[in-house]
């Protein structure tokens, strides 16, 4: 199985893909911090007993004033920047994560019936879809959120919310075209009833577009999660992710404080990079017509 | 005895025009929602025994396919009835159909999208035994059939664990014939099954057919649009013009003495190696009508060279002409006016 | 050379071309040493089966190889000019002009965004000095002569707005426009109905002997060969396997693929109960068998197939690569 995964030509191309290693490094790098940040950080940034306010607003450690103990500075609660940034990385991974995978499951859902049974079913999903698309995702979150509250769920629900359409679409696509091909009849004159045709024969042939529309949809969630949590109605101040670490150190960010926002600003802008340097090097190989 | 399989006006239309807002029309100060309608079959009937091959024949668009997947229920009929076995199963939904599933069975004229890519072979075989089956216990008996089954067609069975792309194009057609035998069915309808396929292959593919024939009984609704090879293999051949059956007559008959002007230009439309026969030139003026627009009276008058007055008016109904011939054609009531 | 003719009177001369694909998994060599010519006025018929390589020829003579493939070697003799080492710009100049090209799908040469008078107009403004009244009455002699009728009202209709037919009608009459001494068919009517077909079939002949330019007719159909072409050439895996007169190599093949090939199509007037057929299927072109590339489905084949490759021999205006060549009357 390695053997011939190696050989193949979607390693070989792979290989001699920069900006493919570069983003899988990246992400690489991002995965380690979500499975083992915390080992890297003496400090735990949420246990209060821990935290010392005589530690406050400590520069990285490079400048003058530093502290070895804080590689990249402290924010105005003697929290180590480095130690937020490694947990709040986790917070934003795991929101961008689940809400792809929510998505992912209620608009493929969606496209297949849609695809499937065409007619008025279909006209009233995909004008839903339509209707969605016509507003700025941010806008439609937003909204959600404020009528909600915040909440790492309500955020789930939000982008979910946002995120499905694309999906729908994708799928409904695709659908339109397998249920057109003969093994799609063929499983009829089998005896299949629908559901088994969808669940057997249609779901498998439409998912290879999804990986692409997935990966790259991770990055946009963790993007708005952190606009949301940035304008204050997205995690709870008791699980802060990357973009609520930014909002609290943009606070201070013009008294000369700058670690404090810029790090994480950084971390979050690596992040997305990487996954969409991956998701492109995906859509070019996957996607059979550029072949 | 009751026949394998019994069509009688046999009727399908089609709408078109999309989505509701594609058909949205603003007529007479009122919001309306007109759908178009596509006639594909105008009251087909035809009868297969038993072990008979019936074939059906016509350009594009001629319905022939319609009333394949008509007959295999992958399309519910807008009239008429079709029996199997003398079961009317025009109006069966999923439930009921299963038995028949038994009884019938299809193959399919692409090789490559008529196999799911994400299966495997013995899976794809095994697909319609399996859901004639209940428990656990058949299971065993199931993969020891499949495996039978693809030796039959002429398979490596050691490939069973492959998937479709591994195989070439008239391997992948003995995959769909073992799939459909695997219920050990009566009939099997057959859609342009060697028509994607290279003449070499072909030949292999109609061989394995006309042995299958013998071995199991079958008999087979044979749909194409290659006259050649509907001559190989069909014992009786029905010919197909805009959704009508025009002529229906025993293979030798309908090539020996064509009647209907459409059969006629057919035969000597279809290019041969052969260049003695002496042929006689029916050619053909223009193209296929819209069926969104049947023409009036017979449907072959637009391009009929023999076409006169009535034809206009009265659309001609199959008549028995002997020798087991039908020709729906106002010719046979008026031979003078035909050129001899 | 091919039919015991020099090079100078041929219209077109293939020598030895070899065109290869350079993929991932492997080279394809889909042509590998292909040799003909054609008299100006001929019409040759090149046929095999999918895999042979033919339509990789005729796309080879245009000189639209595009990458992974290249032009490995050989030439292309046109007018006694080499195709192959012309260069693209002096390409540009030949296609259309003298060599004009018709394909199985009508919509791939014509443009679905501009009218048919447009496409014609502008072969005519790229390839004649005609001034513009001119060249409108010529576009509509030409849709007339390929039969469409109220030609000059078709002019301003888009491709979408022919039948499939019809279409290939004009793609037809933009091939004959600019008088091209050669013309490229790549399965012309495949996609097309039989009495369609023979309708096309019809007025092809009749364009090219009226013009007195030569075709190279690529089908895997022989039934349409036999009835078009006066030369024709069998491909089998890249390589030419039979050339010669049509009617001489239909009746007397002296390659066993040639016999299988007609052999397998069912012939209604003498029907058999099976046909007779070739057993196996093309290998893949990337393994090619050593030796003889069809021994292993060759019912004559010996231990001689399986060492040494059967050069092209020449017997007067035949040819055929094969150690064991069927004789005259022989069945297999």
């Amino acid at each position: 199985m390695s053997a011939t995964f190696l050989s193949s030509e979607f390693f070989h191309n792979y290989k001699r893909n920069l900006s493919a290693i570069a983003g899988s490094a990246i992400l690489l790098a991002f995965t380690v911090i979500v499975l083992a940040g915390p080992l890297f950080v003496a400090q735990n940034p949420y246990d209060v007993a821990q935290l010392d306010l005589l530690d406050s607003y400590k520069p990285p450690v490079w400048l003058e004033g530093g502290d070895a103990r804080f590689l990249l500075g402290t924010d105005g609660q003697g929290r180590g920047v480095l130690a937020g940034i490694l947990y709040g990385t986790r917070v934003s991974v795991m929101i961008g994560v689940s809400a792809m995978v929510m998505s992912c499951l209620v608009g493929t859902t969606l496209g297949l019936l849609a695809g499937f049974y065409g007619g008025r079913l279909d006209a009233a999903i995909m004008r839903i879809a339509d209707i969605q698309l016509s507003f700025p995702s941010m806008l439609i979150a937003l909204f959600l959120m404020s009528a909600f509250g915040t909440g790492i769920d309500k955020v789930l629900i939000a982008l979910t919310a946002v995120g499905w359409v694309v999906y729908a679409r994708t799928v409904r696509g695709s659908t339109l075209s397998e249920v057109q091909k003969e093994y799609v009849q063929a499983a009829r004159v089998a005896g299949l009833r629908d559901g088994k045709i969808i669940r057997r024969h249609v779901l498998p042939n439409v998912l290879t577009p999804l990986i692409v529309v997935a990966t790259v949809q991770v990055g946009s969630f963790i993007l708005i999660e952190a606009s949301l949590s940035f304008l204050g109605v997205g995690v709870p101040i008791t699980e802060p992710s990357l973009g609520l670490l930014i909002k609290n150190g943009f606070d201070v960010l013009f008294s000369g404080l700058w670690w404090t926002s810029v790090f994480p600003g950084l971390f979050i802008m690596a992040l997305v990079f990487g996954i969409n340097l991956f998701g492109d090097f995906l859509r070019d190989e996957l996607n059979p017509r550029l072949k | 005895m009751t026949a394998m399989l019994q069509v009688d006006d046999l009727r399908q239309e089609f709408r078109i025009g999309g989505s509701m807002l594609d058909r949205m029309r603003f007529t007479d100060g009122r919001l309306r929602f007109p759908d178009r309608r596509v006639q594909a079959v105008n009251g087909v009937s035809f009868a297969i025994e038993r072990g008979e091959v019936l074939a059906l024949v016509g350009e594009s668009g001629c319905g022939k396919s319609t009333v394949a997947k008509t007959i295999a229920r992958i399309y519910r009929p807008s009239g008429g009835s079709i029996r199997i076995d003398g079961e009317d199963i025009s109006r069966h939904g999923v439930r009921e159909m299963l038995p028949v599933r038994a009884k019938m069975q299809m193959i399919f004229q692409d090789p490559f999208a008529s196999l799911n890519p994400r299966q495997r072979v013995r899976d794809i075989v095994a697909e319609p035994l399996l859901e004639q089956t209940k428990g656990r216990a058949a299971r065993r008996e199931v993969a020891d059939k499949t495996l039978a089954l693809l030796a039959r067609v002429g398979l490596n069975t050691e490939h069973a664990g492959r998937y479709p792309h591994q195989f070439s194009g008239g391997q992948r057609q003995r995959i769909g014939i073992a799939r459909a035998l695997s219920v050990n069915p009566g009939l099997i309808i057959a859609d342009e099954p060697v028509s994607a396929l290279d003449v070499s292959i072909q030949a292999q593919i109609l061989n394995l057919m006309m042995d299958l024939r013998d071995e199991f009984g079958l008999a087979y609704l044979f749909i194409s649009h290659d006259l050649a090879v509907v001559h190989h293999i069909a014992d009786r051949i029905g010919v197909m013009y805009l959704g009508f059956l025009v002529e229906t007559a025993p293979r030798d008959r309908l090539f020996s003495a064509p009647r209907h002007p459409y059969t006629r230009a057919l035969l000597s439309a279809a290019p041969s190696i052969e260049k003695t026969r002496p042929r006689e030139e029916i050619e053909l003026s223009g193209e296929v009508p819209s069926a969104l627009d049947l023409p009036s009276g017979c449907c072959f008058r637009t391009r009929c060279p023999l076409a006169f007055e009535r034809c206009k008016v009265e659309r001609p109904t199959l008549r028995d002409t002997g020798g087991g011939q039908q020709v729906a054609c106002h010719l046979v009531d008026e031979p003078e006016r035909d050129i001899q | 050379m091919a039919n015991d003719m020099t090079v100078a009177d041929a219209l077109l001369s293939v020598e030895d071309l070899r065109t290869w694909f350079h993929t991932f998994s492997g080279t394809v060599k889909a042509v590998n040493g292909v040799s003909f010519s054609l008299k100006p006025g001929e019409i040759m018929g090149l046929v095999g089966e999918s895999g042979g390589g033919k339509s990789v020829v005729g796309f080879s003579i245009l000189g639209l190889i595009d990458p992974p493939g290249r032009i490995e070697g050989g030439r292309i003799l046109f007018n006694g000019e080499d195709l192959v080492t012309a260069g693209e710009p002096r390409l540009r100049q030949i296609r259309g002009r003298d060599i004009a090209m018709v394909f199985q799908d009508p919509m791939t040469s014509l443009n679905p965004l501009r009218t048919v008078g447009e496409q014609m107009d502008e072969m005519l403004r790229l390839h004649t000095e005609l001034d513009a009244r001119a060249r409108r009455e010529r576009c509509i002699r030409m849709l007339e002569d390929v039969g469409i009728s109220r030609a000059a009202e078709r002019l301003a209709s888009y491709p979408h707005q022919f039948s499939g037919g019809m279409r290939q009608r004009v793609v037809i009459a933009i091939a004959m426009l600019a008088e091209p001494k050669l013309v490229i068919a790549d399965e012309p009517t495949t996609a097309l109905d039989v009495t369609i077909q023979a309708q096309i079939l019809k007025l092809m002949r009749h364009q090219i002997r009226e013009h007195g330019a030569s075709m190279v007719l690529v089908t895997h159909d022989l039934a349409v060969v036999s009835e078009m072409a006066d030369h024709i050439t069998v491909l089998y895996c890249g390589k030419v396997v039979e050339r010669g007169p049509t009617d001489d190599v239909i009746r007397r093949p002296a390659h066993p693929y040639t016999r299988g090939l007609i052999d397998s199509i069912p012939n209604p007037e003498h029907r058999t109960a099976r046909l007779s057929q070739i057993p196996g299927a093309v290998p893949d072109i990337r393994k090619l068998p050593k030796g003889c590339t069809f021994r292993e489905r060759c019912p004559r084949a010996a231990a001689i197939c399986a060492q040494s490759e059967p050069a092209l021999t020449l017997a007067g205006e035949r040819a055929f690569a094969c150690h064991f060549p069927l004789q005259e009357g022989e069945i297999r």
